[in-house]
């Protein structure tokens, strides 16, 4: 890259006196202006920046909720009551940040959801895929923590079942537990230290989601067809095509959010957490928030303790090497017709697993936690691989123009790519 | 089509929800509270009312730490009744310029009184068991008032076979039906100043929507400002969808 001051492309003269000397302009309008982005996005597309509002919402939240917030087990409790009260709009904010925990895992479901059915984890993708998956646990561990700090049982007690985990492992298992609770149970040390990095993660996830946008800049988005743009013909920018479709989004997005937060914020909730945490009295069943479910029940699907924490994290960590275990060269499951089943059938089967991971482990419960875990396995380990050999896709559209605009459509240098780019800048 | 799909994804997550809360306990009936709608509100009279069941009748053995006499100017009260509720009570303050503790009269800032210093107290008087902290126990308990109503008026004779402990009751609605608790709501138990009988399901009823005002004061305020903010969200969203079927206008997609 040369030396010296950046040829900006701005007019008016302060923008192009910083753009000059620190070209974020020039940034923004090469990545979010022009940026050539498929055609044919449905509203699945809509959830990474609805992801992406989402960890801002709680970042903006939990910044006020924390000047309030007093993480000692003596007053944890009190303290997030008083916020619910005396705070002003305090109640909001909380209400805020406690669902907006849940729909942050809808949107990241639904997300996942999408770049499962439309290959989106295939090459060139597969980095891209991967930060994600970092994404989520990341999610996952600042959501746990987070649910610890208003110290009612399931907060303290889903802290124990959790913690306790790490005991499975060989030999240095109840030195790592006695090291994470800072004592010899969960108590004000492992408060404080949850506190402290529920407020450190979320930044840390601010990082990994640039590296995240970064890559998806670098091979651009997968589309529902799966094919990679050929030309022009093929994108739109993604100012104001994508920018106006985000925003239809965004206020259904809001919608649901907000009708949960208004009309029954503590739906999603557990009672028990309302009672202050009781070391000596242990719940009747001890159940993390609902999107850990699927997890949870893997987790007690299995009789042994080391085997179990194995498949849950192996759970998530299968998503890792997902590129490499779906073996089909074809992205989209639109022309996968028996690959699309099985996807539909793990769906079905995800939700099987969150529903059974809210019962008690006895009798059939555990029986069907033990299928549906096979299931799970299965679709990633025996499926994927499989069916890239055994099944016969569909034929492939020739580009992403042809099977948006029919066949008979003219292509390339024609009036429609051209009228289409230039189009933002005349309504402007 | 595909956002209908999403919709029914989005469906089905929320379903999840009642099977957390399901225990082994039965679920009580619904016991048709006002408040209890999407657009429920408190009515001002039963909370009034409830605040004096609370007062004369739960606590004796319940705290309800969260709260402040001052809270009791947002279920009707004037400042002048409040300041004389306060007044009935003895709270502890100080040091004095002495270094000594002593007693005045409650004030509007001051938590409601504890019946029991601390717990091992509350236990001493209660036959081992621990009258819970009544502040926000609609929130804390499945079904929450509608479990509350039902337990409140839930006493019955214990069935046939049944051996109910020493210093324990039967209670229909209790999980696992013999609870510390005996039945305190009489017939008449107070006396109402607006003159409405004083039944026990009527106690029952005004201390439940008490109880559940004060796990949830700003249920009212919540419930307004969700209104305004879908209407507005409804508002925006049309404009939006607008704009985006304009700007996608001359694009096929």
């Amino acid at each position: 890259m040369a030396i010296g001051l950046h040829d900006s492309p701005f007019k008016n003269p302060v923008i192009r006196w910083i753009d000059q000397r620190l070209p974020v302009f020039t940034m923004m309008q090469k990545e979010y202006g022009t940026f050539p982005t498929p055609r044919n996005f449905n509203y699945f597309w809509n959830f990474g920046a609805l992801a992406m509002i989402n960890l801002l919402i709680m970042i903006a939240t939990g910044i006020f909720l924390a000047m309030h917030y007093t993480p000692h087990t003596a007053y944890a409790f009190d303290s997030v009551e008083r916020i619910m009260r005396d705070v002003n709009y305090g109640w909001l904010i909380r209400y805020v940040h406690m669902n907006g925990a849940s729909m942050f895992f809808i949107v990241v479901y639904i997300h996942i959801w999408r770049g499962l059915y439309y290959g989106s984890y295939k090459a060139p993708r597969e980095l891209l895929s991967m930060l994600g998956v970092d994404i989520f646990l990341l999610m996952m561990a600042t959501a746990f923590m987070g649910y610890v700090l208003p110290w009612g049982q399931m907060s303290f007690w889903g802290a124990t079942v959790i913690t306790n985990l790490f005991s499975a492992i060989p030999l240095v298992g109840q030195d790592i537990v006695i090291w994470l609770w800072g004592g010899f149970s969960v108590d004000n040390p492992t408060l404080n230290r949850f506190f402290s990095l529920h407020y450190l993660l979320p930044f840390v996830i601010v990082g990994v989601v640039f590296l995240h946008v970064a890559a998806l800049h670098i091979t651009g988005s997968n589309n529902p067809l799966g094919i990679e743009p050929k030309g022009p013909q093929d994108t739109l920018p993604f100012h104001p095509y994508y920018t106006i479709k985000d925003s239809v989004g965004m206020v259904a997005y809001f919608a649901v959010f907000g009708f949960l937060v208004f009309f029954m914020p503590n739906y999603l909730g557990h009672p028990d957490n309302y009672i202050p945490a009781n070391p000596l009295s242990t719940p009747a069943h001890i159940v993390p928030e609902w999107y850990f479910l699927p997890f949870y029940a893997i987790l007690r699907a299995v009789p042994d303790k080391l085997g179990g924490v194995v498949l849950m994290f192996g759970s998530i960590a299968i998503l890792f090497v997902l590129p490499w275990l779906d073996t089909s060269k074809v992205r989209s499951m639109r022309f996968r017709p028996i690959a699309r089943i099985f996807l539909l059938l793990w769906t079905i089967n995800f939700f099987v697993l969150m529903w059974v991971g809210a019962k008690p482990a006895e009798g059939h419960y555990v029986q069907i936690a033990q299928i549906a875990t096979v299931i799970y396995f299965a679709y990633f380990l025996v499926v994927l691989p499989a069916l890239g050999r055994l099944e016969k896709p569909l034929p492939l559209p020739e580009s992403i123009a042809r099977a948006v605009l029919g066949p008979n459509a003219t292509l390339g240098g024609g009036p429609v790519p051209g009228a289409a780019a230039a189009k933002p800048m005349d309504k402007a | 089509m595909r956002v209908i799909r999403s919709l029914a994804l989005a469906a089905s997550l929320f379903s999840a929800g009642p099977a957390l809360a399901a225990g082994s306990a039965p679920t009580p009936p619904d016991a048709g509270f006002g408040f209890a709608g999407l657009f429920g509100t408190f009515d001002r009279g039963a909370l009034q009312r409830g605040f004096q069941v609370y007062k004369e009748v739960c606590a004796a053995c319940h705290a309800m730490r969260q709260l402040s006499y001052r809270n009791l100017l947002e279920i009707g009260l004037s400042e002048a009744q409040v300041r004389e509720i306060a007044a009935q009570f003895q709270v502890t303050d100080g040091p004095n310029d002495e270094g000594q503790m002593f007693e005045r009269p409650a004030r509007l800032s001051d938590r409601f009184r504890r019946p029991f210093p601390n717990e091992q107290a509350a236990r001493a008087a209660n036959n081992g068991a621990y009258p819970p902290d009544l502040s926000v126990i609609v929130k804390a308990r499945p079904h929450g008032a509608n479990y509350l109503f039902a337990l409140l008026t839930g006493y019955v004779d214990p069935p046939p076979g049944v051996e109910v402990m020493e210093g324990m009751h039967y209670n229909a609605w209790f999980p696992g039906h013999q609870i510390a608790m005996p039945n305190v709501l009489n017939p008449d138990g107070v006396e109402y100043a607006d003159g409405t009988p004083a039944t026990v399901e009527q106690q029952a009823r005004d201390v439940t929507t008490f109880l559940a005002w004060a796990a949830e004061p700003e249920l009212e305020q919540r419930r307004r400002m969700g209104v305004q903010v879908l209407i507005f969200l409804a508002i925006l969203g049309g404009l939006v969808y607008a704009t985006k079927r304009k700007v996608w206008a001359d694009v096929k997609h």
